[in-house]
């Protein structure tokens, strides 16, 4: 007797004492390898970043790569779920990975932080999705941005280039909506592979449908492809881009080809000339300077996109830590509930406000109008 | 569609037509030499254009450190050997020579003012860079198997074929890279205009294409390699090494991949693994060959880069589909023609 009450004396106390020291533990999943890794590098990098501490509560994480294989990620993030017992988890890098992983978060009740750019994995809102929220901005959110600039512009038809893949056609399909709201025809809808090392029977095909401007759909790099071809098959129209192409590296492939290019995008492509009474001015600015000093190079917004999720569980933890322990499911549940009360929260990419309908939380403070004017991004005023 | 657009399409369809050629070309070679199905053909293409890139932009290309490793890897495997043997205890004279190179390749790199070079300069250092890796993988990838299966051959090339992507994401990072072209002149032909780097890209194909066949008709070493390709064997007991032979090849595969990287890097961004694609179309131009034909397989691959160009036009989501599909004909053609003839050694 004196035995058992000892060992449950013991037991609790331990539990006591694990109770005041837990901390949190969250997973980050990228794909830092593989096709996705122009996304999943900046991301991978970006971890070092991440705050590590928030009141008395140390946050650790546990990076995981996936090498941009769907499968690889479904079994990163089981193991991060069965053996490390996240408390939250960061990622993955590609849309394909995250929608793969919903159904398991779900079932586990792990909140997931997404930095993809897909919409599908929050949209529509089920059951499975409320553990699910999303660090970029949705594709419908830019799209407005940039057809309204289309509607006051005269542009009457339209051409639409994008990826055969799930950033390409989700874009054709918020494209198509929105050019029917706003009188614009769609005249060419053309496809094409990152990989392509041609694109001219689609610019071709674009061009000869005679376009008032052409939206190219692309995440990263490739966005280029399709505007330089055009660019020398020598249409001279107005040329949008997605959010996508708002990497450094787009100005460094596409040269004097994408001279003029409008997009919309988050405000840290212009970062000097946005007002210091913008929230995220101060966060972006140091976000960049941190990782540059880091790595040495500036951080596509892919890798913000990361830093974010970590600023969004800064802020919730504290709520959830009120609530229950680290490492148990009571956390979690408090956890998610806390993510989805975010209200006002600035971050690198805009300023979020979560609602159980919206777990993306952006409004139009999440992107500018860019223009690429002397080879370097600019703030469109018009 | 009309006449003009038809004529973009060709001209198109035979500029990317002539790179998968070439592609088949070396593939075609490599295979009937070595028994290797070569997958990481791809990847000489990606690393030359992605090191011309580097060039341009001044980088002293971390791709110099995988050469001078895999030199010394070379050399220690030789002197390894010479160890086993009783009496020369020393690293043999070639391995040092080669050592040398890689220093030599190392301290250029280094050194040179990479970005103002004439671009010839830049060119001529790339292939003295990607080239060598050839032979050196064959050395240290497939040479201790050479007399093994065909099938273990191809496994282990696709083995090397994941590692140089991986290492091409290490060496050049995920971004994807363009050179500048080589001249920014078009030559006007009535109503088309004909991009430089479309005639640059057929004049070498066409320039490499004939380089070959007087080699092999007319050089011994290239009589040696088709002698190995007829009868292996047969040729090793005329005094034919195999090892030569492999290495030769090795070199031949790494300098047509590197030239045709170099060719279409200013056409097109190329990424680190954009190479299996690329490689995979030549295959298809190959197996149209029947993995025998020369003329067939280049003809082939002409068709391929024809096919795709039009596909793309029509329908340009289905563009692979449509251009992967065609394996499978020829596959049952070739299946219910040919007699099947067990390997023997």
């Amino acid at each position: 007797m004196l035995l058992k009450k000892a060992v449950s004396t013991l037991l609790l106390s331990a539990a006591c004492v694990s109770l005041a020291q837990a901390q949190v533990t969250v997973g980050v999943i990228t794909s830092a390898a593989g096709p996705l890794a122009m996304i999943g590098v900046p991301q991978k990098n970006t971890v070092a970043l991440l705050p590590t501490q928030v009141g008395d509560q140390a946050i650790r994480y546990i990076a995981l790569d996936d090498g941009s294989d769907p499968t690889a990620t479904v079994k990163a993030l089981k193991k991060l779920i069965s053996e490390d017992n996240v408390d939250a988890i960061i990622g993955p890098s590609g849309s394909p990975n995250a929608i793969g992983v919903i159904s398991f978060v779900a079932q586990a009740q792990v909140p997931l932080l997404s930095p993809v750019g897909t919409a599908a994995v929050i949209l529509p809102m089920t059951a499975e999705k409320k553990w699910v929220f999303k660090t970029t901005q949705n594709d419908e959110l830019i799209a407005k941005a940039l057809f309204e600039h289309m509607a006051r512009h005269q542009v009457k038809t339209l051409g639409l280039i994008g990826t055969a893949d799930p950033y390409g056609e989700n874009w054709a399909k918020v494209a198509t909506a929105l050019a029917t709201e706003h009188g614009i025809k769609i005249v060419a809808n053309e496809r094409f592979q990152r990989q392509d090392t041609s694109i001219t029977g689609q610019s071709l095909k674009v061009l000869a449908a005679r376009p008032d401007a052409v939206l190219v759909a692309a995440p990263g790099s490739p966005a280029v492809m399709p505007q330089a071809t055009l660019f020398d098959q020598g249409y001279r129209g107005q040329v949008y881009q997605t959010h996508g192409a708002a990497l450094p590296d787009f100005l460094k492939l596409g040269g004097k080809k994408v001279e003029g290019t409008i997009l919309a995008a988050s405000l840290m492509l212009v970062l000097d000339e946005i007002p210091d009474s913008n929230p995220s001015k101060k966060i972006a600015a140091d976000y960049t300077a941190n990782y540059e000093k880091l790595y040495g190079s500036k951080p596509a917004t892919f890798g913000a996109n990361t830093f974010d999720a970590g600023l969004l569980l800064q802020a919730a933890i504290p709520l959830a830590a009120a609530k229950a322990a680290p490492g148990t499911v009571e956390f979690r549940r408090a956890l998610r509930d806390a993510l989805e009360s975010t209200h006002e929260l600035a971050g690198t990419q805009g300023v979020y406000s979560m609602t159980p309908d919206d777990h993306s939380g952006f409004d139009e403070r999440g992107r500018e109008l860019i223009q690429v004017k002397n080879g370097t991004w600019t703030l469109l005023r018009d | 569609m009309n006449a003009q657009i038809a004529l973009l399409l060709g001209q198109d369809g035979i500029t990317n037509g002539a790179i998968y050629a070439l592609l088949a070309l070396s593939i075609l070679l490599v295979f009937t030499v070595t028994r290797i199905l070569l997958i990481p053909q791809g990847e000489f293409v990606t690393y030359g254009a992605l090191t011309m890139a580097s060039l341009q932009a001044g980088q002293p290309t971390a791709l110099v450190w995988l050469l001078l490793a895999l030199t010394l890897l070379d050399g220690a495997l030789d002197l390894l050997a010479s160890i086993r043997r009783p009496h020369a205890w020393r690293l043999p004279r070639k391995s040092l020579v080669k050592i040398a190179y890689a220093a030599a390749m190392v301290g250029l790199v280094n050194n040179l003012p990479l970005a103002q070079l004439p671009m010839a300069l830049q060119a001529l250092l790339t292939l003295a860079l990607v080239v060598p890796l050839g032979p050196l993988i064959y050395r240290l990838a497939f040479q201790p198997i050479a007399s093994a299966s065909s099938l273990v051959l191809l496994i282990v090339s696709i083995a090397v074929h994941v590692s140089l992507v991986g290492m091409g994401l290490l060496l050049f990072g995920p971004e994807g890279a363009r050179t500048r072209p080589f001249s920014e002149q078009g030559l006007e032909l009535g109503p088309v205009a004909l991009n430089s780097q479309t005639l640059w890209i057929i004049a070498a194909s066409l320039g490499l294409i004939i380089g070959l066949f007087v080699f092999f008709e007319r050089t011994l070493y290239g009589k040696a390699l088709r002698a190995t390709a007829v009868n292996r064997m047969g040729a090793r007991l005329m005094g034919i090494s195999p090892e030569m032979a492999g290495k030769s090849t090795f070199v031949l595969a790494a300098l047509i991949g590197t030239l045709s990287g170099i060719l279409i890097a200013p056409i097109t961004t190329l990424y680190f693994d954009s190479g299996f694609i690329i490689s995979l179309k030549g295959f298809v131009g190959a197996i149209m060959g029947g993995l025998v034909s020369y003329p067939v397989a280049a003809l082939g691959a002409l068709a391929v880069g024809l096919i795709e160009a039009f596909s793309m036009f029509w329908a340009s989501a289905y563009k692979e589909v449509i251009v992967f599909t065609l394996i499978i004909p020829f596959l049952l053609w070739r299946s219910l023609t040919s007699r099947h003839v067990e390997e023997h050694e």
